[in-house]
């Protein structure tokens, strides 16, 4: 391997190409993960977390990102059972993972509803001192008091709420993270506020990151806002270049408001890969995982979630239905809706119609979110373009199989990045915060 | 060449991982996560049943969960029982996060259950006020209850990966708890699968009256804190009848003592030895919980000093027969409500 001599960030220094960030999203619970077939392995046991974190490490990743579950999905009032199911508590996953990893960043997607800012700014400090600087938090909203009927708090948030909830969760978080001077007595937190009170001293000192990394997924307007104001990551799912380019003008656009420059929140899409040896090789592969993850059944629960009625009775390599939608939000539970029912049908009756699709291939050409497929040396080419053109500062990498579906990136796609000089060859520093070049939060005038 | 079982009755040993902390709170410095592994893998060396980690919300160090599932990828075989408070916490996430313990360790998690009753703890929540022992060890027991019943909310093969239906799951061997408690309801199923041990071990301090009652009814290891053979006996034969008037096999439940030790010098260490020795003979309790005054020192001189005093007197294993800490303790993996009771149904 040849070393390279990294390109110095001082603005005197010639500008080398501009540097991507790269995570890994373990294949979670949903119909993006393919459950079938002989490379396939257990999305629970520790083994399958330990070889796509060490895989993703071997990358020089940035972070490791696991999603939440809060409960089962429902359809049509009864357990969702075609999609893979059943996973761990991330922060406890994560403090294992501390112990077979030594750079990799290590980030938990925690509720701001259906937790308390005391017991989770501990939990997380403590998976930062417990990784020597590499936690990170994503912090979701949740609304449905279907999650609720888990909770104490039952109930749910209108959405509006939910953010001002979280904003108000990160700030007593960061007061409690900033209250152990160096080397001096803790000062007692007296946060009261509309959502929370918080009195008392917090039990750890500052952890070696200052603050674990937060991360925010969400698209909303007040969204975008609480990502400008608050975030370190935001993760989004704008996966095509023009998408891309006009979301991060966006939210770059809103952080002066909050006094933030723009290398100071990093933009990362989640996206999806497929490699080939050839073009045609890697699109054919992409067919066959769209019809892995889209199987009959899947395809007529997707059509149930925009009709809202059942439609067991209809043939999945059919036509679609010819009536309009009958909308019932109670008729899918736990899952992120789609849109207007009655639009989607329309587009999705259009679409059938005009290219001849059956009800699962409609499913399977409108749901599509494969997002760089190709050769390495292509698809390389177009995630650097992706960055190059301001479209992104890296990407969330949702790999489809477990735990293997990191290994062909790593192996083929990565040494191309790194002999382009878009990602690093080795790690420069020790902490998550070095590794996304965010500088230590900066400990409150007069109280350090 | 036979294996013969050197103790009529196995003898089961425990270690608190607990120390001053006061350090950490004067430098600042980071807790260092390699303090809790060496010690840990001492135990192991030992070959104790395992480590028990305290917690509160209001005390000095981090998560002890969290420390402990930090330790699981570095050891084999040593159990690891963080103390988990029900007080100011959501069931449904103590339930996952201990499940989840059991999986990182495949089968080495305990749960040692606690309350938190101070009014410190409850204004660093400001959700609800500190309230009486009672209340918050019958809220506890609930807690204990609904945390099995997500466990065993997922049926062992409830996993089925059936291609030709495209099902990942058997959704008959799923199931909602349902569960209402005085103050809070959950329900269900759990988002994790059922852990590998069932139901990881549930330890509960049981020295005071409203603890005693959740050991009795939930606890697999009940710790009695006592300062004499005779006092063990008694908290240990009050235990077992009240398991007994609750339905539950006596002979599942394990009562160790916990005893505040410190070894100074391998006399000590022979000292502990005959101590425990004595105990055991009495039939005063089915093993020791130690609570140490610097854990460092005391763990190594356990170790080097009396665990091997007690192998060679035949008292104590030499050896881990099974793999997770329900082998260790001789329980055995509990059945699934739910797939009983199925079964049954017509």
């Amino acid at each position: 391997m040849t070393t390279t001599t990294a390109p110095s960030r001082t603005p005197s220094a010639p500008p080398g190409p501009r540097r991507m960030h790269l995570a890994a999203h373990f294949p979670g619970v949903n119909n993006t993960t393919v459950w079938t077939g002989d490379r396939v392995g257990s999305q629970i046991d520790f083994a399958s977390f330990e070889h796509l974190a060490r895989t993703a490490e071997r990358g020089r990743f940035d972070f490791f990102f696991l999603a939440e579950g809060l409960r089962l999905r429902e359809h049509k009032g009864r357990i969702h059972d075609l999609d893979v199911m059943g996973r761990p508590e991330a922060v406890t996953v994560l403090s294992a993972l501390a112990a077979v990893t030594d750079r990799l960043g290590l980030a938990a997607t925690v509720s701001a509803t259906f937790n308390e800012p005391y017991e989770l700014a501990r939990r997380l400090s403590t998976l930062d001192h417990l990784s020597g600087g590499r936690a990170a938090w994503n912090v979701v909203t949740t609304s449905d008091a279907f999650t609720g009927e888990n909770f104490r708090r039952g109930g749910y948030l209108d959405h509006a709420d939910r953010y001002v909830r979280a904003a108000e969760f990160v700030a007593t978080a960061r007061e409690l993270w900033d209250s152990w001077p160096a080397g001096g007595t803790p000062r007692p937190v007296a946060h009261q506020g509309p959502h929370f009170s918080v009195r008392g001293e917090f039990t750890l000192p500052r952890s070696p990151q200052g603050h674990p990394v937060i991360i925010q997924a969400g698209d909303s307007a007040e969204g975008r806002d609480f990502a400008a104001a608050t975030a370190d990551v935001i993760f989004t799912r704008h996966s095509t270049l023009e998408a891309g380019r006009e979301f991060y003008a966006d939210v770059k656009g809103r952080l002066p408001a909050h006094g933030r420059d723009a290398d100071a929140l990093k933009i990362m899409p989640g996206v999806t890969f497929v490699l080939g040896d050839t073009a045609a090789d890697a699109q054919e592969r992409a067919a066959t995982i769209r019809r892995q993850q889209v199987s009959p059944q899947n395809a007529l629960v997707a059509l149930e979630q925009v009709w809202g009625v059942d439609l067991s009775a209809y043939d999945p390599d059919g036509p679609l239905p010819d009536f309009d939608p009958v909308p019932d939000p109670r008729l899918a539970q736990g899952r992120v809706r789609i849109g207007d029912p009655k639009a989607v049908a329309d587009r999705w009756r259009a679409l059938s119609e005009a290219k001849g699709l059956s009800i699962r291939e409609t499913v399977i050409e409108t749901t599509g979110r494969q997002s760089f497929v190709g050769t390495p040396a292509a698809v390389a080419e177009e995630m650097a373009a992706f960055v190059a053109a301001r479209a992104a500062d890296g990407f969330i990498l949702v790999p489809h199989l477990t735990p293997g579906g990191l290994d062909d990136f790593v192996d083929r796609v990565v040494p191309l990045l790194q002999e382009r000089g878009v990602l690093r060859p080795e790690y420069e520093g020790a902490t998550l915060r070095s590794h996304l070049g965010l500088p230590e939060p900066v400990r409150p005038a007069g109280k350090g | 060449m036979s294996v013969t079982p050197c103790a009529l009755r196995p003898l089961h040993l425990a270690f608190a991982l607990d120390g001053p902390v006061r350090r950490a709170r004067r430098g600042g410095e980071a807790y260092d996560p390699e303090h809790y592994v060496r010690l840990a893998r001492l135990a192991e060396r030992g070959t104790l049943d395992f480590v028990t980690l305290g917690d509160s919300f209001a005390r000095p160090g981090p998560d002890a969960l969290a420390v402990l599932a930090r330790v699981a990828p570095r050891t084999g075989r040593i159990g690891l029982v963080p103390a988990v408070t029900t007080t100011h916490t959501e069931p449904f996430h103590v339930s996952t996060a201990v499940s989840t313990l059991d999986w990182v360790s495949r089968g080495r998690a305990g749960w040692a259950v606690e309350v938190s009753q101070s009014r410190a703890e409850a204004r660093l929540f400001g959700r609800r006020d500190a309230a009486p022992a009672d209340a918050m060890w019958r809220e506890a027991g609930e807690a204990a209850d609904v945390a099995a019943r997500l466990w065993d909310s997922w049926e062992d093969d409830a996993e089925i990966r059936d291609a030709a239906t495209g099902r990942f799951v058997d959704r008959a061997k799923l199931h909602h708890v349902d569960f209402r408690g005085s103050s809070f309801s959950v329900r269900g199923p759990s988002i994790t699968p059922r852990p590998p041990q069932g139901h990881p071990v549930v330890v509960v301090d049981a020295s005071t009256r409203p603890a005693r009652e959740v050991a009795a009814a939930h606890a697999d290891v009940a710790l009695v804190r006592a300062e004499d053979p005779a006092t063990a006996g008694d908290a240990r034969a009050g235990l077992r009848e009240r398991a007994r008037a609750l339905g539950r096999d006596p002979d599942r439940l394990r009562v160790l003592a916990s005893l505040p030790v410190e070894l100074y010098c391998s006399g000590d260490a022979v000292g502990l030895a005959d101590l425990i020795g004595d105990w055991h003979a009495d039939g005063a309790c089915d093993g020791f919980h130690l609570r140490p005054a610097d854990p460092e020192r005391d763990l190594a001189r356990l170790v080097d000093g009396t665990v091997p005093v007690l192998q060679h007197r035949c008292l104590l294993r030499r050896f881990y027969p099974g793999a997770t800490l329900r082998e260790h303790l001789g329980l055995p993996r509990p059945a699934n409500r739910y797939a009983a009771a199925r079964k049954v149904s017509p």
